[in-house]
């Protein structure tokens, strides 16, 4: 069963989802969205570098973006930008210097729509094993920090003097989504891996109005924007990052009738 | 040396950064059932002081004892961003697990009970401070340390408060090291000042600070006279929404 691709690409989906939602609050709530597209820009770095040196794709993005985070982190301590200029500074280059290599690499036969837009053909089932087991780890790791990283969330002094390490929590979250970004680049893509992380948890938070409901919602939301994406995505033939980022904006635009109700009940 | 009722214990501590003194030489002692305020211009210092006897810096000078761990403390300025949906029960177990008796007495006693199911950013200023301090004594502390409690209060709430912190220290017999620049409210709800202004420029009981020579020249001979006007009692006392609850004694 595991030999039909579209079987595999809804597993990989699933296991993908289930991590978005809960990393995704934490990237609405510390209002890091630009921050995890920096990340996933560089990964197109990951991914030249693995397939010139041939090592496996998830390890090496893993390890190009958790780098990068740590750079920026690092940046943000040490010039006097701002952090979105630094964070746009950082974005752009990777991804220009990515698509330059690229052009040095014309013996390499390269599907960069692919890498950019997230290809469902492509998932195999070494990627299964890479999503489920990075996923579980994500997720087990996530939970270990639960409780110093929400409380550095609401905030960060309140945390800091009762014990917690924000910043340690907060470098272990960075790598985190460096990770998820390795798991799902070839089901997302480069560019939208970002709209999967926030826009199920937009929605999340039109609906909720607790933490944990919140993260309920965003993995549901995640969970239908995959399925019915990548239906769409095999009935209509169209890329399978867009039309999951599509699903989840539809099924935003939903929550605000709700919200908008809500208001008016008011 | 400790008598059994000193919690906390500054001497001579400062901090030296970036090749100058953030503040330096305070001394001051907290006892138990006692508050002790913290006052002076903005820069002068007291956030820095607070954070020194809690621990937060690394690198201080001087001697800090520190004779309880049950420390609570309550930050300046503490927002919270809309994107979060933290409901007021949510926030109290934020870094801290607590049983459903002491969240509901903390509440209780700070008069936000009913709020307990609301989100923190529907909440008024007072009432987020009132959340702020219930949050603060749920775990019993032995020493609470506030920050500015009374940010966005308006003035009568502001009064309110300052004598609810009174309540919280007589009620929970732990001792309260207070900080805030407005001087004359929190004049009346103090049992010893200091004047900080990157060092300690007076202290002592309210009304001997107001003497000082030391404040007058720090905050005017105004506010010197009008701790005077603040020094009286109410009859009666508000709950959170404005009601009034009862007849004071």
């Amino acid at each position: 069963m595991l030999d039909d691709f579209l079987i595999r690409a809804i597993i990989a989906g699933i296991g993908i989802a289930l991590v978005t939602g809960p990393l995704g609050c934490f990237v609405v709530w510390r209002r890091l969205s630009f921050f995890g597209d920096t990340l996933a820009h560089s990964a197109l770095l990951g991914v030249l570098l693995s397939i010139s040196l041939d090592i496996n794709l998830s390890l090496t993005i893993f390890v190009v973006s958790s780098l990068v985070a740590l750079l920026l982190l690092r940046l943000e301590k040490s010039t006097n930008l701002a952090g979105d200029s630094l964070l746009g500074l950082i974005s752009h280059s990777s991804l220009a210097i990515g698509l330059v290599i690229l052009g040095f690499l014309s013996f390499i036969r390269f599907d960069v729509l692919g890498v950019l837009f997230g290809d469902i053909l492509s998932v195999n089932t070494n990627d299964l094993l890479f999503i489920w087991i990075g996923g579980g780890l994500i997720l087990a790791v996530l939970f270990y920090i639960w409780r110093p990283l929400f409380a550095s969330t609401v905030n960060y002094e309140l945390a800091e003097a009762e014990g917690m390490n924000p910043e340690r929590v907060n470098t272990i979250f960075t790598i985190l989504l460096a990770a998820l970004i390795a798991i799902s680049i070839k089901m997302i893509g480069v560019l939208l891996i970002t709209g999967l992380l926030i826009i199920p948890t937009a929605m999340a938070r039109n609906l909720s109005n607790n933490p944990m409901q919140m993260v309920a919602l965003s993995i549901i939301g995640g969970l239908l924007s995959v399925f019915i994406g990548l239906y769409a995505s095999f009935e209509i033939n169209t890329a399978s990052g867009p039309s999951i980022v599509v699903v989840a904006l539809i099924l935003f635009i939903l929550s605000l009738i709700r919200i908008g109700k809500k208001k008016h009940e008011r | 040396m400790n008598n059994g009722n000193t919690l906390i214990r500054l001497s001579k501590a400062g901090i030296f950064k970036n090749k100058k003194w953030l503040v330096r030489d305070v001394d001051l002692e907290v006892n138990k059932g006692k508050i002790v305020t913290l006052i002076g211009p903005n820069g002068s210092g007291k956030t820095t002081t607070a954070k020194i006897a809690l621990g937060i810096y690394k690198n201080i000078n001087g001697n800090v004892e520190r004779y309880t761990e049950n420390i609570s403390y309550v930050p300046q300025k503490v927002s919270i961003d809309w994107a979060l949906p933290v409901r007021v029960i949510d926030f109290m177990v934020l870094t801290q697990n607590l049983r459903q008796d002491d969240i509901s007495e903390a509440l209780d006693l700070t008069g936000v009970k009913h709020l307990r199911n609301n989100n923190l950013r529907d909440l008024s200023g007072g009432e987020f401070q009132r959340v702020l301090l219930a949050r603060a004594i749920a775990k019993k502390p032995d020493l609470l340390v506030l920050d500015e409690p009374v940010q966005g209060v308006d003035f009568t709430g502001e009064v309110a408060l300052y004598s609810l912190i009174k309540a919280i220290s007589e009620k929970l017999s732990c001792g309260i090291l207070l900080i805030s620049h407005d001087l004359h409210v929190v004049m009346s709800a103090t049992d010893y000042v200091v004047c900080l202004n990157g060092h300690v420029c007076c202290s002592g009981s309210p009304k001997d600070v107001a003497k000082s020579e030391h404040y007058k020249e720090l905050f005017g001979e105004k506010s010197a006279e009008l701790l005077s006007i603040y020094e009286h009692n109410h009859d009666h006392v508000h709950s959170s929404d404005g009601n009034i609850m009862k007849d004071a004694k």
